[in-house]
């Protein structure tokens, strides 16, 4: 479970009467902690990042191994892949804190809680999406894509990957502790979910169509401003209506 | 709140802008309007139907099977704004913190979703007949599909909270979180569709309109517009029965049926 030193010490004054830490210390050490849980519970991460190695995989027993075909379903199947392997990590974000009460810590300290919460799940995504984007050339070659799309397809889950932990934190958030919370989450983000699939997988194709590219990886930059601005507002409402 | 016995001589030259607000006032005056808006969705369906199936001339080039339109924009027309007001009055109750509110999104969810799935069906009823297909990945079928898994998620949220204000609070940042994600929704989709155009088919436009088919499209658009007021009236009450079966006036109004 969570480790109690690491939870006691961010955010709280170490002696009576100190003042609160700068905003930026307790940023970091939002940041420090998750990442910190997660290194102690390495396999949660590996295992999310096998599935989406794994799912990749299955397509070709699926649907045959004609080159060409595959090369045309690639970047579709492993932006799909990258979304699930993002949805089975949601229940890590806030499940274990919410049970034994650390998420409540969280709700009741001084700093504003939407920086609070992007930290949070930028750890999380520290540890979730960026093993997906630095494992997607592997899968790229797989699906005998160019090199270049291959690049085209790493970059796009470079923009992709935070947003997609953004919207699942909302959704995991709001589903916090209801009955059937996974599928409830899934079906949530799913569709939000839709724009980001339709522009990174259309990206790499533009990219192998020889086609410009630009403005599609611009769409996608945009919806990460957007996400990052917007999203941690809802996210922190979302939290304090799952935890009153 | 404006307090509910406040006898009408003393509220004379005073507007309560808030008493509708209560669940208890606004549940006699849905009660007084609903059959009004039953009867002028079903003159207006009538009519519309009579235009559009009998009036409207038989297109050149679709023959008769364009006349689904006649339904399928009403409905998919109403699914989207449906959506809009659903997420306006959810984000009313949030902000607000009125019960009211949050009820009638909760009652308006099932309707728009009902709209959604009739405006797919008809759709795909559509497709048949004139590309020999049921369904067809066309940018605003999908986008309707979209919308259709967008209702359902708010629905399955509210349907997973046991407390109700949980379930208000929480559908209503969901709804928020879609209102402002469906143009985004609605553009890649479109976007999508442009790309892997090519040899794939279009679900038809519906044809350029003369004036006897835009009369009835109008009409039956106000037909559904009615039909889905009155349904979202007449089920919010039944939410406002339960959500306040403990209070004494439920109770003087049940123990009298």
């Amino acid at each position: 479970m969570n480790d109690p030193a690491a939870v006691a010490a961010p955010g709280a004054p170490s002696v009576a009467g100190a003042s609160p830490p700068s905003l930026r210390r307790a940023l970091a050490a939002a940041l420090l902690r998750d990442l910190m849980v997660t290194a102690r519970h390495r396999a949660d991460a590996v295992t999310g990042l096998v599935f989406f190695v794994v799912v990749a995989s299955l397509f070709p027993l699926g649907v045959g191994s004609d080159a060409r075909l595959l090369r045309e379903i690639g970047p579709g199947v492993v932006w799909v892949a990258a979304l699930l392997a993002n949805l089975l990590s949601l229940p890590r974000l806030f499940v274990a804190d919410h049970a034994d009460g650390t998420l409540e810590q969280l709700l009741l300290r001084p700093q504003p809680l939407p920086l609070l919460v992007l930290a949070k799940v930028g750890g999380h995504w520290l540890t979730t999406g960026v093993p997906l984007v630095l494992v997607s050339p592997l899968l790229g070659v797989q699906y005998g894509l160019p090199a270049d799309a291959i690049g085209v397809l790493v970059l796009t889950l470079l923009i992709g990957t935070p947003v997609l932990g953004l919207l699942g934190a909302v959704a995991a958030a709001l589903a916090l502790g209801l009955r059937g919370s996974g599928v409830l989450t899934a079906l949530i983000v799913l569709p939000l979910n839709v724009p980001l699939l339709i522009f990174g997988s259309g990206a790499v194709q533009s990219q192998m169509a020889g086609l410009e590219v630009g403005g599609l990886l611009s769409l996608l930059g945009a919806i990460l401003a957007l996400a990052l601005v917007t999203v941690p507002f809802a996210l922190s409402q979302a939290l304090r209506i799952a935890c009153e | 709140m404006t307090p509910a016995t406040t006898a009408p001589s003393e509220a004379a030259g005073r507007i309560h802008w808030f008493r509708y607000a209560a669940p208890q006032q606004f549940y006699p005056l849905a009660g007084k309007v609903l059959p009004c808006l039953w009867g002028l969705s079903a003159l207006l369906a009538v009519a519309g139907l009579y235009v559009g199936l009998v009036l409207a001339p038989t297109d050149f080039q679709q023959g008769d099977s364009y006349r689904i339109i006649f339904i399928h924009v009403p409905a998919a027309w109403m699914s989207m704004l449906i959506y809009v007001v659903m997420a306006f009055w959810a984000g009313l109750g949030l902000v607000l913190n009125t019960r009211l509110s949050s009820m009638f999104a909760t009652a308006l969810a099932p309707t728009g979703a009902l709209m959604t799935f009739i405006a797919l069906w008809t759709g795909s009823l559509w497709g048949k007949p004139t590309w020999g297909t049921w369904w067809v990945w066309d940018a605003r079928l999908t986008s309707e599909l979209l919308l259709l898994f967008l209702y359902l998620g708010f629905m399955a949220l509210q349907a997973a909270s046991d407390d109700p204000r949980r379930a208000d609070r929480a559908g209503a940042v969901v709804a928020l979180v879609g209102v402002v994600n469906v143009p985004i929704i609605y553009f890649s989709v479109q976007w999508w569709n442009t790309l892997h155009q090519g040899s794939t088919i279009n679900l038809t436009r519906a044809p350029s309109m003369a004036t006897v088919m835009l009369w009835g499209l109008l009409l039956m658009v106000f037909a559904f517009w009615a039909y889905s007021i009155a349904a979202a009236l007449h089920r919010v009450r039944s939410i406002i029965l339960e959500r306040e079966k403990g209070t004494e006036w439920v109770a003087r109004l049940t123990e009298t049926q």
